[in-house]
């Protein structure tokens, strides 16, 4: 049986909420990507390094990275729980879907570990 | 013209499977699609189907037309046959009990979960509760609703969680009790409602608006709801 004890928040309204909040700064930080690169066609290494080795680029590219992981949780398991579901593909579903989840939390996790590497690494 | 119907016997058939009529229609006026069914029940007396009023008021001839829910009392021929054919089959998502007869169980179940009446812990007054011709009005769009199941069984989000999500039929209920001014249960009503399925598996497809056959709106009433839970919640 699908069950919301993996749901981000357990609660329907704050992941709604969540899913548009952090929507909202993946967004935004998408825009001031464009829009750098737009204003420096030839940036070199040395601006590029520069500017993530700012604070306030790197406080805004983590909260990027975590509000991207949160709502990407969201997101594939509600596909989950959409899709895999005994129903769909047969008794094996409860098992199906427990290993997507982990499947797609080993990913988040990968993508936060290595994105805080790169911002705080030695370049 | 082809009429092709969905036929499922659970007492003889393995599987369900389309058959095929050949059926004259009488010219001269526009037949309904229960008209076509009737027509066909005199050729094959075993062919299922449920109804009642035959004027688009109990609801319980919702079929599924050409690709599309609707009642079939009210379907005029011209607006749902293509190509001189139509495939009658029953409302999808539900268990099919005969041809074209569904188990409405599990939307029943749902209409069940949203506590369908009036609650009011006030004492009661001696004769009925009053209500202002305003606050009355706010429930116009919402009471006319027939339970016909025609929105909730064109809901893919019902489809993939008819145990979990309430579905638009019995979401635009909610709403007409949680606007009620006569009704004092508008917190327990939204805490009922704020899990990750019953409210926020709509996905706004609006499949609900284009097929209900009195013309209501529940992806409307669902936005009302939401926005409610979301000043609950903020
Ligand atoms: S708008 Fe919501 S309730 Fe209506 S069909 Fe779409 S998902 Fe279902
Ligand atoms: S909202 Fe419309 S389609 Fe849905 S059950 Fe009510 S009358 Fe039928
Ligand atoms: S027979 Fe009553 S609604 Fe069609």
């Amino acid at each position: 049986m699908v069950t919301q004890v993996t749901s981000f928040t357990r609660n329907g309204v704050s992941d709604w909420l969540v899913q548009r909040i952090t929507a909202v700064v993946v967004a935004i930080y998408s825009v001031v990507l464009v829009a750098y690169l737009l204003f420096q066609p030839a940036v070199t290494y040395q601006q590029w390094s520069d500017l993530f080795s700012q604070t306030w680029m790197q406080v805004f590219t983590l909260m990027t990275l975590l509000a991207t992981c949160a709502h990407a949780w969201i997101g594939m398991w509600t596909v989950g729980t959409d899709y895999l579901r005994v129903h769909t593909v047969g008794e094996s579903a409860n098992a199906l879907r427990f290993i997507f989840q982990l499947g797609c939390m080993l990913v988040f996790v990968v993508y936060l570990i290595w994105g805080i590497k790169i911002l705080w690494g030695n370049g | 013209m082809l009429i092709s119907v969905y036929r499922y016997d659970p007492d003889k058939d393995i599987t369900p499977y389309m058959q095929d009529f050949d059926l004259e229609i009488p010219g001269g006026r526009d037949l309904m699609v229960l008209d076509v069914l009737e027509l066909l029940k005199e050729q094959d007396p075993t062919v299922s189907y449920r109804r009642s009023c035959r004027e688009g008021v109990c609801g319980s001839d919702g079929v599924n037309m050409n690709g599309k829910n609707g009642l079939a009392c009210i379907t005029p021929l011209s607006e749902v046959v293509k190509s001189d054919k139509l495939s009658i089959r029953p409302l999808p998502g539900l268990p099919v009990v005969r041809d074209l007869v569904v188990d409405m169980e599990q939307f029943y179940d749902q209409y069940k979960k949203i506590k369908p009446y009036l609650i009011n812990d006030e004492p009661p007054p001696t004769q009925e509760r009053l209500q202002s011709p305003e606050d009355r009005e706010k429930l116009d769009g919402l009471y006319e609703c027939i339970l016909c199941a025609c929105c909730t069984t064109a809901c893919p989000s019902f489809w993939w969680n008819p145990d979990k999500f309430v579905g638009p039929a019995g979401l635009l209920q909610a709403y007409r009790f949680l606007i009620d001014s006569r009704d004092t249960a508008t917190e327990e009503r939204l805490a009922g409602l704020e899990d990750p399925f019953s409210v926020f598996r709509c996905r706004g497809i609006m499949n609900c608006v284009s097929v209900c056959p009195k013309g209501l709106n529940p992806t409307r009433a669902i936005g009302h709801i939401r926005n409610m839970l979301l000043k609950r919640a903020v």
